[in-house]
């Protein structure tokens, strides 16, 4: 593997999941629990959209084969996305989202914290700008974990419930590979086992104010580094690629 | 076009500098921070913005302004490039251009409050309403009716308003 491929690889990953769990965000549209709720997680879905588009677009510029955005977004299959598994995990109701959003802004977080150093002046670039924006995500999602941890019995049983279901799917994000070690020879990716360190202590600090349990680390789901993927990433892009798909290259 | 010079430099520049954010009319791109450099080169104008947000819908809007209006002004041979560092702020955001904001009725981003950085909003300093200058404001969402902004409520004059988030 090339110094080339392992970035292209190392920035989809980052796209992929901003995509991924921006397209999830969007589908709250319309549907969230009261109005202010429904513009602030529309407004999130926007922002990753938006750090995606930075992403996708760097991957094809390296590539150098003149693949666009969106030809990245659209035109790849399932086994050809690096999305995290948690961010591909359906919206459930309001808590399902806010612990799935919380437990990934976080990542994101400490992960884009950490790639501001990076010897690549893109990624480098991309963290500076995108950190300002998780950091509100992550605030807002914080935040409702604590509400809802520190609300009714109803509200607490469901969003324990909520983590308890995801829980599996957290460690395939600090999973690495060739493209890890490679990149981090170079000083361009970033120590995934600190990230994991700072994750885990945000992690916990939230959980316990909230009133929460958190759930043992047992068993973990992995694949994003493979591109294999839970059975709801097909789902998804069946809806979100159904345009270009069905009207190949169509344009607005 | 005969050839570019320093003064249509600057006369590109100060025509640049007049387009208005698509958003917020009241204040132009280059109060905004978003204008950043423009260079000259084999009678070819290449103009550098830098996004807001990475989401930000108006940066299309940006380039489209910037194009059509040098256009109208005869100059044809136009590139936008985007650039990304170093990182937008509202800190560029001018003294002169926050008082825009304000008597168009979006609080300016205030500098010194906790919004940046912080992950738990506790003890935060209250937002100036921009109708009465109340200071007895409740924030009622950390996201507002664009990627800009908050929605704030005043206590005082029982009005809604958008806060522009420090970024």
């Amino acid at each position: 593997m090339t110094k080339n491929e392992a970035l292209i690889n190392y920035s989809l990953r980052i796209g992929d999941t901003c995509l991924i769990l921006g397209q999830r965000m969007s589908e709250w549209c319309s549907n969230g629990p009261t109005l202010e709720e429904d513009i602030a997680m529309t407004n999130i879905s926007l922002d990753l959209i938006g750090q995606a588009r930075t992403m996708l677009t760097y991957a094809g510029e390296i590539e150098g084969k003149g693949r666009t955005e969106d030809d990245f977004a659209y035109k790849r299959n399932e086994r050809e996305y690096f999305n995290s598994l948690l961010s591909e995990r359906p919206n459930g109701h309001f808590g399902d989202t806010v612990a799935r959003n919380f437990l990934q802004s976080a990542y994101f977080y400490h992960f884009y914290n950490a790639l501001i150093s990076s010897k690549d002046n893109m990624l480098s670039a991309h963290a500076t700008k995108s950190i300002k924006e998780v950091t509100y995500h992550l605030r807002h999602s914080a935040e409702w974990v604590i509400r809802l941890g520190d609300g009714t019995s109803e509200s607490k049983e469901k969003i324990q419930n909520s983590f308890d279901e995801i829980w599996d799917f957290v460690g395939d994000l600090f999973e690495t590979n060739e493209v890890d070690r490679l990149l981090l020879n170079e000083g361009i990716s970033v120590d995934q086992t600190k990230i994991q360190q700072e994750w885990n202590s945000t992690v916990t600090e939230v959980l316990t104010k909230a009133g929460l349990t958190r759930p043992n680390d047992g068993y973990m789901q992995t694949g994003r580094l493979e591109a294999k993927h839970s059975e709801y990433l097909g789902h998804l892009l069946a809806e979100m690629q159904f345009l270009q798909r069905a009207y190949p290259d169509a344009k607005w | 076009m005969e050839g570019l010079t320093q003064s249509s430099k600057d006369e590109i520049w100060k025509i640049l500098a007049e387009i208005p954010d698509p958003e917020i009319p009241v204040i132009t791109i280059e109060e905004l921070g978003v204008l950043r450099d423009l260079q000259i080169n084999n009678n070819k104008i290449i103009v550098t913005i830098t996004p807001t947000y990475t989401g930000c819908p108006a940066m299309k809007l940006f380039e489209d302004e910037i194009k059509n209006t040098l256009l109208q002004k005869g100059y044809s041979d136009v590139f936008v490039k985007l650039s990304y560092t170093p990182a937008w702020t509202t800190d560029w955001i001018t003294d002169e251009a926050k008082e825009k904001l304000k008597n168009f009725g979006i609080a300016p981003p205030v500098k010194g409050t906790e919004d940046k950085g912080l992950l738990f909003s506790l003890n935060k300093k209250n937002i100036p309403c921009p109708r009465c200058n109340s200071l007895n404001t409740t924030l009622k969402n950390q996201f507002g009716s664009t990627a800009c902004k908050a929605l704030y409520f005043c206590d005082d004059c029982l009005e809604p308003f958008d806060y522009f988030k420090c970024f």
